[in-house]
């Protein structure tokens, strides 16, 4: 965008550098590295077992990389375990949403609220939990006082567990966000909801690494891409240029229908 | 439809429909509570209030044979309270008898050895107890699965088995002759109480934050790690809660019997448990209480018959898992709140 | 001294990888870990004992169908227990367990105990190897062990329905999508695993007395010798029974017999320790950190 000037003197947040990762045979990232300045907001696309969830979980721990290293605001935090380095500032939300289906809605923000980061933050109190619960939900969409706010978390369609996820994320006050397949199965109405959630939290200063499948969406907003295949970072850059990329164009041949 | 129309037209003086006793006294969720009548709170205070009474009671109208029933009722429901806590952390046992036979042990050392009194043995078994079970576990809290099952079975059995070998600690006769309690008054509230405090303290915790995190840690531990929380942390202070609350039960049941040995790391300590709060229903505390006060009595009429006894928890174990996994206090339960009254129905209507 | 180690270590490890072969395969397959495992162990003994002793069925025949008899109580115990509370781990352990634990001490009650329970030897008589004096019996454990190990192997790379068996293990989602129906699978295995106890069972319990405690004892050792190997591998089983096979033997002879089990419970909680997965344990779960 015309602010690339200006997020060229903004500090690096993040940097990825030479990541791999393998699973027996299968090599699901390979030396993959790029670098994140604050507040900018960064796109991972790739086609299907490309490894963009593989990425996500060595970022934030959950693996631990073969090769490579992961530094955040200047710190190694390579094989760290995914609670420290949450604690750090990094939320994510997971492809798959397992939210605690017997629990109502704002009492899933139970956890994310219970965190020691969140106590920090607010001078060592937690403060009331199940009101900061609600108002985060109001965030993210939920309508204030409704019923959906009391509703089991396992009756919710699909677009609220959605927000429900993202609402966890907002929850931790985290710096970096990634968001992980968040838009996958919501209709246009429903995006139209989140999307500006997003802006809203690129104007409130977070940085944000956003995986999706749904380009359309993704380019309007991002700053930059990375496009993985087959594990390794075949391109890089602003959203436009990248898809005029021969291997872009080849790597995203046989989704190209499905992604419509 | 149809029927009733032209009834109600004709307006009986005394029309009156039936009315389940807790609509209106639940509004959006379990825990808020709008009571407007002393029937209605009758209605949410009975049940607390009848493990309560019971507990107070019975010890004075029993006679003795079947005080030393709900003596080990009782000891039987506490360590069911504890195997389903840990369940609804995650953390499956099939070795309650490790925690049992630890605090036994802790217990009958302290008394053997040092000489100290029950008021003192007790409560540093307890927390010896549950200290020492959860230090050995510790490694495997990472693991998810049946690798926690696995190694609860092993280790009461390798406890046994290691005294045994080495003759230490008594060996294969155990350390007899300990102390007792003064009176079995004593005995047997003290074990009542804590069968209470442990059913409230259960049920209060695990509907606190504090409990949605561990159940958390069971449902979604992803999730739970990634928001920030050490999940090993927390389960190592559910192993140490649920831990010393066995631990207890093994420290008390050594100064009854005044003795300690290796039954103490049986096989019985660990499947009746189960058994038990399967039977009960799982998730609910309450349900492990009425599992034990149905199966320990059950089981006496069993007695002469030898192991039987054994055979009985394991089948109604499986029975119970397999065709009614919810328990039978999930389905008194909804008995309970199936309660009708009659109320009467206002013309307008 | 060194040779009757060497010899009796070596039996000593055979045992223990035909006794954990088939809990091992069944989790193998379908994941599910039968905590029944020693109760039809001791179950295979005891039935072939009352059809040799009380209805006087020869030997090889007796033998043939309780191998039969207890995998079919496998199918059984799959198809009525484990197919309700499939998925539900929790369930899955609590459930094979109470099986395993009502067939051990309803035979308890019974009064299934005493020195008459004991199965015949397949063959009399010993040989001499080297210095050392080895019974025929304990050839024959060598024999079907090293024959059923091998056979597994080629058993599970080499036919249709030991590749079924395996593309169910990685990835039952894909193995579904190409028609292979993984309940029918996994009831097979559970089956297949119980008539290998039973295998073992008639191949080792001649040795000793039938007796109910061994199940209990059967269970442990063929858990240790798959969480040492890593549940799932059969070369993982095979290492992993010698390496417990030895330790046990020479802790018993430095020591005193009662050590032997003891080495086994170690030997579990060391490797959960050191490395979870097993010594050749490809668990997907364990690779990830939580
Ligand atoms: N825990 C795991 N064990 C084994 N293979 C895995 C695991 N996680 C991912 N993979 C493999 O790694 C590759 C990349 O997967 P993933 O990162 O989920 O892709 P994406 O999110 O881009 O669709 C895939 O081939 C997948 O099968
Ligand atoms: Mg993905």
């Amino acid at each position: 965008m015309a602010d690339n000037q200006q997020n060229r003197e903004k500090p690096i947040l993040l940097r990825v550098d030479g990541l791999s990762k393998s699973f027996g045979g299968v090599h699901a990232v390979v030396g993959v590295s790029f670098e994140l300045r604050r507040n900018e907001l960064l796109g991972i696309i790739g086609p299907n077992g490309s490894g963009k969830t593989t990425l996500v979980n060595l970022i934030t721990g959950f693996l631990r990389p073969d090769a490579g290293r992961v530094i955040y605001g200047g710190r190694d935090i390579t094989g760290w375990m995914p609670y420290r380095i949450a604690r750090l500032g990094i939320a994510r939300t997971f492809q798959m949403v397992k939210p605690f289906p017997a629990l109502p809605a704002f009492k899933n923000l139970v956890i994310p609220l219970f965190s020691p980061r969140v106590k920090s933050l607010a001078g060592g109190r937690y403060g009331d939990r199940d009101s900061v619960a609600k108002d985060l939900l109001e965030d993210v969409g939920f309508e204030r006082e409704s019923s959906v706010t009391y509703k089991a978390a396992g009756s919710l369609p699909h677009g609220y567990l959605k927000r429900l996820e993202l609402a966890k994320c907002l929850a931790l006050r985290a710096d970096l966000i990634i968001l992980d397949e968040l838009f996958s199965g919501l209709s246009i109405a429903e995006l139209a909801g989140i999307v500006p959630i997003i802006e809203k939290l690129m104007v409130e200063g977070k940085t944000v690494i956003m995986i999706e499948h749904r380009l359309r969406e993704l380019f309007r907003i991002a700053d930059r891409v990375v496009v993985l295949n087959f594990g390794r970072a075949i391109a890089e850059g602003k959203p436009a240029e990248v898809m005029e990329k021969d291997e872009v164009k080849k790597a995203y041949l046989g989704s190209e229908e499905e992604e419509g | 439809m149809q029927q009733t129309m032209p009834t109600a037209a004709g307006a009986a003086p005394a029309r009156r429909r039936k009315e389940r006793i807790d609509r209106g006294i639940k509004a959006r969720s379990d825990d808020v509570f709008a009571l407007t009548s002393y029937r209605e709170m009758l209605y949410v205070a009975i049940p607390p209030a009848i493990p309560v009474v019971l507990l107070l009671v019975l010890p004075l109208i029993l006679p003795i044979y079947w005080q030393k029933v709900l003596l080990s009722a009782a000891v039987f429901a506490v360590l069911a309270m504890s195997w389903d806590f840990l369940a609804s952390v995650g953390m499956v046992s099939l070795g309650q008898a490790l925690f049992f036979g630890v605090g036994a042990y802790v217990a009958g050392i302290l008394d053997h050895y040092l000489g100290l009194p029950v008021w003192l043995s007790i409560p540093l078994g307890t927390l010896f107890g549950g200290l020492i079970c959860t230090v050995l576990l510790l490694p495997v809290l990472r693991l998810r699965g049946i690798y926690f099952a696995m190694v609860t079975l092993v280790l009461p059995l390798m406890f046994e088995r290691i005294i045994e070998a080495t003759g230490l600690l008594g060996g294969t006769e155990g350390l007899t002759g300990l102390t007792s309690f003064p009176n079995p008054w004593i005995e047997l509230y003290l074990i009542g109480t804590v069968v209470l405090l442990t059913l409230f303290g259960f049920r209060r915790l695990m509907t606190s934050d504090y409990g949605l995190v561990l159940k958390g840690i069971r449902d979604n531990d992803r999730s739970v790690m990634s928001a920030g929380l050490n999940i090993y942390w927390y389960k190592a202070q559910a192993l140490f809660i649920g831990g010393a609350i066995c631990a207890f039960c093994g420290a008390y049941m050594t100064h009854v019997q005044m003795f300690v040995g290796m039954p103490a790391f049986a096989l019985d300590y660990s499947i009746l448990p189960i058994a038990t709060a399967v039977v009960g229903g799982m998730g609910t505390f309450a349900g492990s209480v009425l599992g034990a006060f149905l199966l320990v009595p059950l089981s006496e009429f069993l007695r002469g018959v030898g192991g039987w006894r054994t055979v009985l928890y394991a089948l109604s174990l499986v029975g119970f898992i397999v065709l009614l996994p919810e328990g039978i206090f999930h389905y008194v339960r909804r008995k309970y709140h199936q309660f009708e009254r009659w109320v009467g129905v206002e013309a307008s209507s | 001294m060194l040779e009757v180690t060497i010899i009796y270590g070596f039996v000593n490890s055979v045992i223990l990888a035909l006794v954990a072969l088939g809990f091992g395969l069944t989790f193998g397959i379908s994941g599910v870990s039968n905590f029944a495992y020693g109760a039809l162990y001791v179950l295979a003994g005891y039935v072939v004992w009352i059809f040799i002793n009380k209805l006087h069925i020869p030997f090889v025949v007796a033998a043939c169908l309780g191998v039969v008899l207890t995998a079919f109580l496998g199918a059984v115990l799959y198809r009525f227990v484990l197919l309700r509370v499939r998925g539900l781990v929790l369930s899955e352990v609590i459930a094979t367990f109470g099986v395993g634990l009502a067939i051990l001490e309803l035979f308890r009650c019974l009064g299934f105990t005493g020195f008459e329970y004991t199965l015949p030897v397949f063959t009399d008589g010993s040989i001499l190897i080297g210095n050392t004096y080895i019974d025929h019996q304990r050839l024959w454990i060598v024999g079907i062990g090293v024959t059923l190990a091998v056979g597994l192997y080629f058993f599970t790379h080499h036919t249709k329905l030991g590749l079924a068996f395996r593309g169910i293990a990685q990835d039952e989602r894909t193995a579904l999508s190409l028609g292979i129906n993984s309940d029918k699978i996994a009831e097979i295995s559970v089956a297949f695993g119980a008539g290998l106890a039973a295998l073992a069972a008639i191949v080792i319990l001649p040795r000793g007395l039938i007796s109910v405690n061994e199940g209990y004892d059967v269970l442990i050792n063929a858990m240790a010798v798959c969480i040492i190997g890593g549940l799932g591998s059969t070369v993982g089983v095979v290492a992993a029974a010698f390496v417990i096979g030895y330790a046990q033997i020479i802790s018993e002879a430095l020591v005193g017999p009662h050590w032997k089990m003891i080495v086994s419970l170690i030997a579990i909680l060391v490797i959960l320790v050191v490395k979870p997965s097993g010594l050749f344990g490809k668990q997907k779960e364990l690779e990830e950190r939580i």
